[in-house]
């Protein structure tokens, strides 16, 4: 296939107007959800069911059911928790980042990135809480005055990440739901049921469409971008001081927060486009999602490969160069110690198998896509697993060294994630738009005035 | 048509962005103030069609901003340099560096909550579901593909048939006039809804407390006076010697409390030494405690002359020959052990007291028992 790289490929395909983008956005809502939605939706459901199940044996029995124990006392929670904080980052990066690049083929994808981020940052959410093994003190991570008359450590880590999570939460929520205030008033003057009018009605807030609105709002929606931006870089640097700060062999590294922050976004955009590939092939969205679409995702994908590869290398190039026994120890035993496996797993899908995006018919195939971020989103699980476990499986003390094994209460409770947020995710596409209607019909093709705009009139 | 309504505006749509453009252009030109463009989205170049000033939303965004940061910045110093200090990984009680994850991530968060809110509310005045422009056609049309134009009858320069011919003349798709909505009265906003509403609450609410607490009684609403907690002197179902309170380990000893092992030995004197030296402060000290444990028997000067005397057999004047001739530690083991009819006073006095009260004996049977050569040394 020949596609012309020096001319901007148009952002929606196929010439469509306004109200046959509408339409095409729109039309899941008032369908009735047909076999194939039921089938996931089971599917997700009974995963999130069975985590659920074994997550409350877990607050009734204790924590003592996961795998965690001397010396690794960080398991599967806070691998998990990175792991989808990280896929939560590409929702931002597209929405907020690539609006204030001014990247317009975001527009197809940053709602969907963003409801992503939204249902990752939840699944997120809940494993520092569980970790804590009395969840229900979780309150005492807010600094109120208290009777025992105590604060919180401001100058701890784990701290920051209450604030820069729950921040981020709340900011990624606000962005969201602004962005659906136009949307949902198109939709209340569209829909002809009397009870959707209803609740589109009050979640439109009585959107006019007003130009004197859309003013402040494009304003607005330009400061948020520029917080949302240093929030979200901040977000992953505040989860990777959760390790850097500690003076731990594996951890103690300068490097960590771009390191993470790449990981975050290559991981976050492999998982966004296995979603999308299923949601624009179900909801025909094929003209709106391009392959144009995929494809620079891809590319970002390959970008970011290499910054992750980059800082592999460079860890172990610091270790040999810092000349620490402790350190250079740990990194031998990374890669050639008995979690060897976890490690090259991680290098081959984070590094090796992204390189084959350098082949233009393969950054345009799907199915060969598809393979290749699902590895990516695997070999992401496995870089936490190695940096939390590895790490702390072989201290200064060969008296105690030990290996982390997984029960199936962590393994469960790890699915349950995933059911929660395909789960979130399925119902997403059924409930709201997928796609911002007011944003892509202002890129689609003639929707802007000519440039000296009716002056010819006048 | 109008069934009698007060016209809200006059409106016309377009299909084209350059026509609506255009049509702001010329509305702006005329000098007209009252009056909005709606668009399916932002169209480019319309805010200097219209001649809207730029957005002040920024200033909201910064002010409340910086009171994030200023409250982040507060709230740290307070709790952790003035409340409740407490030094942590060496750092000083206000560790700036330390502070700024925290302080940058609510400084966005107030940045964020207070745009959005300020927008909302304060610069849109929604959420506004009753405006005249809702469940019309002109509204149905902008929110899906077309541009409307409304001049609203608030205008000062209103005039219903020059702006219907202005617009006209902009080659509009249509024109129409918008009429404000009748006032809606919904019963559940009727007074006496409302009071009836707060009435069952009330009632409800004071009823439910009356049941729970007062009249029932029962856990949780007992006022926790059932509890399963093991009371001091109870009877325990879990241990099995039944003993609500738990005895010390065998051979515990509390802390400050060294055991004397000589207790019933009658004379264990080479194994104690006076661990003091008669200093000043000792031997005021020691004063002091003779004065309070010793004297009302053995009298202010150790003579057997104590203020008990005849309520108890006299003890022996402490200036005999006996007496003087004692090893330090024989006056130290009787006064912890007890002699006689005299108890031990171990639980009354310290054992660093109690060799105080050595050294000051000593002191009293020198002074008793004075040679004419120690008065010319003082001398």
């Amino acid at each position: 296939m020949k596609v012309d790289y020096t001319t901007e490929a148009p952002v929606i395909q196929e010439r469509l107007s306004l109200a046959q983008i509408q339409e095409l956005v729109a039309k899941p809502l008032d369908t009735k959800p047909d076999k194939k939605f039921f089938i996931a939706l089971t599917i997700s459901g009974s995963l999130l069911l069975f985590g659920a199940v074994l997550l409350a044996i877990t607050f009734y029995k204790g924590i003592g059911l996961w795998g965690n124990n001397e010396p690794v006392g960080w398991g599967f929670p806070i691998i998990n928790f990175v792991f989808w904080v990280g896929i939560g980052h590409a929702g931002t990066l597209i929405s907020a980042i690539l609006f204030l690049l001014r990247q317009k083929w975001r527009t197809g994808i940053a709602r969907f990135a963003e409801a992503m981020t939204i249902f990752a940052v939840m699944c997120a959410g809940i494993f520092p809480i569980i970790h804590l093994g009395r969840p229900w003190l979780a309150g005492y991570l807010v600094p109120y005055p208290n009777q025992h008359g105590m604060w919180v450590n401001f100058t701890s880590p784990l701290v920051w990440d209450v604030f820069a999570v729950s921040t981020y939460f709340t900011v990624s929520l606000i962005f969201w739901y602004t962005g659906l205030i136009p949307d949902f008033a198109t939709l209340r003057d569209r829909t002809a049921s009397k009870i959707k009018k209803s609740i589109y009605s009050i979640f439109s807030l009585g959107w006019r469409h007003s130009n004197r609105h859309w003013q402040h709002y494009e304003k607005a929606y330009v400061l948020l971008a520029g917080f949302a931006t240093p929030l979200v870089l901040s977000v992953h640097t505040i989860v990777s001081f959760d390790f850097a700060v500690a003076i731990l062999p594996g951890w103690h590294s300068t490097i960590f927060p771009p390191y993470f922050v790449a990981g975050a976004i290559f991981s976050g955009f492999a998982m966004v486009v296995t979603v999308l590939i299923f949601v624009r092939k179900i909801f025909d969205l094929q003209s709106i999602i391009t392959l144009n679409h995929l494809e620079k995702m891809n590319k970002v994908i390959i970008a970011t490969s290499l910054m992750v590869g980059y800082s592999y290398a460079m860890e172990f190039f610091i270790a040999w160069y810092s000349g620490v026994p402790e350190e250079q120890f740990v990194f031998i035993n990374r890669a050639f110690g008995p979690y060897a496996w976890a490690y090259w797993t991680m290098v081959s899908c984070n590094v090796l198998f992204p390189q084959l995006f350098w082949f233009r018919k393969i950054r345009r195939s799907v199915p060969a896509m598809l393979a290749i971020v699902i590895l990516v989103n695997v070999g992401m699980w496995f870089e936490r697993f190695v940096i939390v476990v590895t790490s702390l499986h072989r201290d200064f003390l060969p008296s105690s060294w030990g290996m982390f094994i997984p029960t199936i209460y962590d393994i469960g409770i790890l699915l349950g994630s995933f059911g929660l947020f395909f789960t979130l995710v399925i119902l997403f596409t059924k409930s709201l738009p997928v796609i911002s209607i007011s944003e892509i019909k202002a890129v689609a093709e003639g929707a802007q005035p000519s440039y000296h705009g009716g002056v010819n009139h006048e | 048509m109008n069934n009698g309504r007060k016209i809200f505006g006059v409106s016309a749509l377009f299909n084209k962005p350059d026509d609506i453009i255009n049509a702001a252009k010329i509305v702006a030109g005329k000098g007209y103030t009252e009056w909005d463009v709606n668009t399916p989205y932002p169209v480019h170049g319309m805010d200097d069609a219209m001649k809207i000033k730029p957005s002040k939303l920024g200033f909201v965004t910064l002010f409340f901003g910086l009171c994030g940061t200023a409250f982040a910045l507060l709230l740290m110093w307070y709790t952790l340099s003035v409340d409740y200090p407490l030094v942590i990984g060496g750092k000083p009680f206000f560790a700036l560096p330390a502070f700024i994850p925290v302080t940058f991530e609510l400084t966005v968060l107030f940045a964020t909550i207070s745009t959005i809110i300020a927008m909302l509310i304060f610069f849109f005045g929604l959420p506004r579901n009753n405006h005249p422009l809702h469940n019309t056609d002109y509204m149905k049309k902008v929110s899906l593909d077309h541009f409307g134009i409304v001049i609203e009858a608030a205008d000062p320069k209103f005039d219903e048939y020059k702006i219907n011919e202005l617009l006209k003349s902009l080659n509009p798709v249509s024109t129409a006039v918008i009429y404000e909505k009748e006032k809606v009265r919904y019963p559940i906003f009727e007074p006496k809804f409302i009071t009836f509403l707060i009435l069952i609450a009330v009632v409800v609410s004071f009823g439910t407390y009356l049941t729970l607490n007062k009249l029932m009684y029962i856990t949780p609403f007992s006022w926790m006076d059932e509890q399963e907690k093991i009371t001091p002197q109870s009877k325990s179902e879990f241990f099995s010697d039944e003993r609500g309170m738990r005895l010390p380990v065998e051979g515990t000893v509390a802390r400050g409390f060294i055991p004397y092992p000589f207790m019933g030995v009658e004379i264990p004197d080479k194994y104690l030494s006076n661990p003091f030296i008669p200093t000043e402060e000792n031997l005021t000290l020691g004063k002091k405690k003779f004065l309070t444990f010793c004297s009302p028997c053995h009298g202010n000067f150790g003579n057997g002359d104590g203020r008990l005397r005849g309520q108890f057999p006299n003890p022996p004047s402490l200036h005999s020959t006996r007496i003087r001739n004692f090893e330090d530690g024989r006056i130290y083991h009787v006064m912890t052990n007890g002699k006689n009819v005299m108890p031990s006073y171990a639980s009354q006095i310290t054992r660093d007291e109690r060799w105080a009260i050595v050294n000051y004996v000593r002191v009293l049977q020198r002074a008793e028992n004075a040679s004419d050569s120690d008065i010319e040394k003082i001398q």
